[in-house]
């Protein structure tokens, strides 16, 4: 039988957006899809190793942005954030409630095999090197390859 | 034959780690393993079947316990 595929641009580094990503992402991958996520700008507060306010990157500017950006330990809700305190209280709401919270739906994604990749052009811009990311990235790449990898699937922007 | 059949129960989990929890445990059977998985009815009942089916695992059959509660019996 043929394959089906879900391929995801990760745009947004919110943490209900990510929720979103890292659901249908374990979800499909779970239901024998072929999932690939790829990483741009703002989703790259998923996939930094230093998941809190630390000064990646190269050069002044972009250190600086990196900091601000900060990673997955800080990464706000897109509405209501109240300074960082909702990702917290909708966390443990989460947990209370027996539904996954980020932090596993990523593990998850990362056990079935979600393949994840960044996006080149964003890596340039913020000054980061593969090694900043997390050893999952499969691979760095552009335009071409993502429509290469996500042809003849379904394809959603998050 | 020894009646040790693996069992699985996602019964308390939501979408979509019940999906998931199969999918993994599914995984590290064995070629002919079979294994209890205890579900409820709704979303896991209606289409966790059908998805591991579609996998390639043999689902032998689908029991009543109690409640919304069912059981399938897999073979990998």
């Amino acid at each position: 039988m043929e394959k089906k595929k879900l391929s995801i641009i990760v745009f947004s580094g919110d943490f209900d957006k990510l929720v979103a990503v890292f659901t249908l992402a374990s979800g499909a991958a779970s239901v024998g899809y072929e999932v690939n996520l790829f990483f741009t700008f703002w989703g790259f507060n998923a996939i930094k190793i230093k998941k809190g306010h630390s000064f990646v990157g190269k050069g002044l500017l972009a250190r600086f942005f990196n900091f601000f950006m900060g990673g997955l330990n800080n990464v706000p809700l897109s509405r209501l954030n109240f300074f960082g305190l909702s990702p917290k209280l909708m966390t443990g709401l989460m947990k209370k409630r027996n539904v996954a919270t980020l932090e596993q739906l990523i593990e998850y994604s990362k056990q079935l095999g979600v393949n994840f990749y960044a996006c080149e052009m964003s890596m340039v811009i913020l000054g980061i090197k593969k090694e900043d990311l997390i050893p999952e990235i499969k691979e760095v790449l552009g335009v071409a390859k993502f429509l290469e990898y996500s042809k003849d699937g379904e394809t959603l922007f998050i | 034959m020894k009646n040790n059949i693996l069992k699985l129960d996602i019964t308390k989990d939501n979408c979509p780690i019940t999906f998931v929890k199969a999918k993994l445990f599914m995984e590290n059977l064995k070629k002919g393993e079979k294994t209890e998985i205890l579900l409820t009815e709704g979303e896991p009942l209606e289409n966790l079947p059908k998805a591991l089916e579609e996998q390639g695992y043999k689902v032998l059959n689908i029991n009543y316990v109690k409640d919304n509660i069912y059981k399938l019996l897999v073979e990998k």
